[in-house]
């Protein structure tokens, strides 16, 4: 899908960091990318690589002590780092949503899926509480769950995995969001389960014309989901451009064994290729390209920082990127 | 449900039986009361005559048989002392303890529980660190002697308030408590901020330690992405879930409270139960300290049974798991 119009979300030089007794902790490390109208964006990274924290920090909901230090987050033109908390909250579930990893954790034990929801309308419009529960209903529908009606008045603990994720999801619709971050929701489901869950994601994004930011670190999902891809190493995006391109064509070496340590993705009887080596500490990133140390086509030139090229679409930060007959 | 509660009522009935048992046995083996009641120059005649007459001549089962058969009809004997019935002396007295330990109770639950709160949301603050410290004291100071410290400060130093006694009894809506009269009102604030201190230290932490563990789960970080005002949060998300951990603890010392009461009442020379009870032990008084320890063991039984059934209230999956 193409994005016509203005993007919904500009970020643009966005650093968080988490202030601990050892020096800062560069969890986001001057990231910047955009949302389009519509768009579904695949960002991928291993864990710690600090796409979670991306995606917290968009809505202003880094724990302490992280906060994020520079930049700036248009959202529909509007810097959201600007914004006091109150203004901040009515965008909150209202204009961007969020839907968490783990299902099982997400929704309070204690309140009926009913309450949760209708909390969530009420937060934000003034409708009587027959309006909300109706809207809440409706959404329970949306989302694929039986007797939505009845299912108001249970509470979390009697609902499946699979289920509590599509109530979440269900709590992100209620309001039609301009934008929705998914951080890994299918990563706690089973596999027959995530499938399910991926299609509705993606039929209700289009039907509603939302953008989603979908955080991940499988890139299988990605490729069957997004319209644009970002990996994210140690803080920063390496890689960036059209999920055909990039999964096809790789021209950071990092998003390359990516793609080699996929089971998948090689061919039967030819051995898996794990990048070697580990992510590198946030505390103790080497100078330059944090790849460097793991990165096979490293040279004396990656001890100082690679700048952002942007070529037919695609952007990377590496000195040694692959060349593909294309380019 | 209905399982639930007869299940418990059959468990109830086995700790009383147990709890009658070791009790009646113990109170024996403390010493003769015929000792205490008769006096040093009574003749042999007159002696053996008393001790016939209480039934302390008989064998141990056989007294046991005739006491557990009198319980048994509502009987828990007469008092050596007073030569009333037990259980009505004890009846008698129970108001001025309830009265002082459910006073102490919303005391320390109405205070405790906001303090706790306000330490748990800024932990580490210098907020924080005084309501930390302040528990400490509430949690290490003996009770009698912050009772004492109480007297010393409040009744003899400022005069503001009495230190002994219960005042005059009021009536509201058929109730009798000192709660109703001005004076009577007076006479309870001390007893009940002593009787209350330990426990208000309690509820501080529990509150507080709740609030550290139930804020950084994911269920409120979702809220919070839900746009959720943070004061719903706190009140409804947050409080919901800490009530679990202080329904339990509460309804547990609530009946701790009123059968040790004993040392607020002994300080504040307070007419409860608690006073009773010493007294009745220093006069070797045993009907009055068997159907005492009945009476505390029924209560504690009652009150985890309330507790329970709160419990599910709050809890849904406990609600659940039961009709299952």
């Amino acid at each position: 899908m193409t994005s016509i119009g203005p993007p919904v979300l500009e970020v643009r030089n966005v650093s968080t960091h988490f202030m601990t007794r050892r020096g800062a902790l560069k969890a986001v490390d001057d990231v910047s990318f955009t949302v389009g109208q519509r768009e579904i964006v695949g960002l991928v990274g291993e864990s710690g690589s600090g796409k979670s924290i991306t995606g917290f920090s968009i809505l202003g909901l880094v724990d302490p002590p992280g906060r994020v230090v520079s930049g700036q987050i248009l959202f529909n033109g509007e810097d959201l780092l600007k914004m006091s908390p109150s203004a901040m909250r009515t965008i909150r579930g209202k204009r961007i949503a969020m839907i968490f990893q783990d299902p099982m954790m997400t929704l309070n034990p204690v309140l009926s899926v009913g309450t949760q929801m209708i909390e969530t309308v009420q937060a934000h419009d003034k409708v009587s509480r027959a309006e909300a529960r109706a809207r809440s209903r409706d959404a329970l529908g949306l989302v694929g769950i039986p007797s939505p009606e009845e299912r108001l008045d249970a509470y979390p603990h009697q609902f499946s995995g699979g289920m509590r994720q599509r109530v979440a999801i269900a709590i992100a619709l209620l309001h039609r969001p301009d934008l929705i971050i998914a951080d890994e929701p299918t990563t706690a489901l089973d596999v027959t389960i995530q499938s399910q869950i991926l299609f509705e994601i993606k039929r209700l994004a289009a039907e509603f014309g939302m953008a989603l930011i979908w955080i991940s670190h499988d890139l299988g999902v990605v490729a069957a989901l997004a319209d644009r891809i970002m990996v994210m190493y140690a803080g920063r995006i390496v890689e960036a451009g059209k999920v055909d391109g990039v999964l096809s064509e790789p021209r950071h070496p990092y998003t390359s064994g990516l793609l080699s340590a996929i089971p998948a993705a090689v061919p039967r009887g030819e051995p898996l290729r794990p990048i070697p080596g580990f992510a590198p500490s946030p505390l103790s990133r080497p100078s330059g390209c944090a790849f460097r140390d793991r990165c096979v086509r490293a040279t004396d030139i990656c001890v100082t920082e690679p700048m952002l090229e942007i070529a037919a679409g695609r952007e990377f930060r590496c000195f040694h990127p692959y060349l593909w007959s294309a380019a | 449900m209905t399982v639930f509660v007869i299940r418990r009522f059959l468990q109830s009935i086995a700790v009383l039986v147990v709890t009658a048992v070791i009790v009646f046995l113990g109170i024996y083996a403390i010493g003769d009361p015929a000792e205490m009641l008769i006096s040093p120059d009574a003749s042999q005649a007159e002696r053996a005559q008393v001790v016939a007459s209480l039934g302390l001549d008989k064998p141990l089962w056989e007294q046991f048989f005739t006491f557990t058969w009198n319980a048994l009809h509502g009987d828990l004997g007469r008092s050596f002392v007073f030569n009333r019935p037990s259980i009505a002396l004890i009846f008698e007295r129970l108001p001025a303890t309830l009265e002082l330990t459910l006073t102490g109770l919303v005391f320390a639950i109405l205070l405790g529980i906001p303090l706790g709160l306000l330490s748990g949301l800024k932990p580490n603050s210098a907020t924080d660190e005084v309501i930390m410290t302040g528990s400490i004291f509430g949690f290490s100071l003996p009770s009698f002697w912050q009772g004492m410290m109480l007297i010393m400060i409040f009744s003899v130093w400022l005069g503001w308030l009495p230190s002994t006694g219960r005042g005059p009894v009021g009536e509201f809506l058929g109730l009798h408590s000192s709660l109703f009269t001005l004076d009577g009102l007076k006479h309870l604030i001390l007893p009940a901020i002593n009787l209350s201190l330990f426990k208000l230290s309690l509820v501080i932490r529990l509150t507080r330690t709740g609030v550290r563990e139930t804020m950084p789960l994911d269920f409120v970080k979702f809220a919070r992405a839900k746009g959720i005002s943070e004061r719903r949060i706190v009140f409804v998300h947050v409080f919901k879930n800490i009530l679990i951990p202080l329904i339990t603890v509460i309804g547990l010392e609530l009946g701790s409270m009123l059968a040790f009461a004993v040392v607020t009442e002994t300080i504040f020379a307070w007419p409860g139960i608690g006073k009773l009870l010493i007294d009745s032990i220093m006069r070797l008084d045993r009907p009055v300290v068997v159907a005492y320890l009945l009476v505390i063991v029924s209560l504690f039984i009652f009150i985890n049974f309330v507790v329970d059934v709160l419990y599910s209230l709050v809890d849904p999956r406990v609600r659940l798991g039961d009709a299952s």
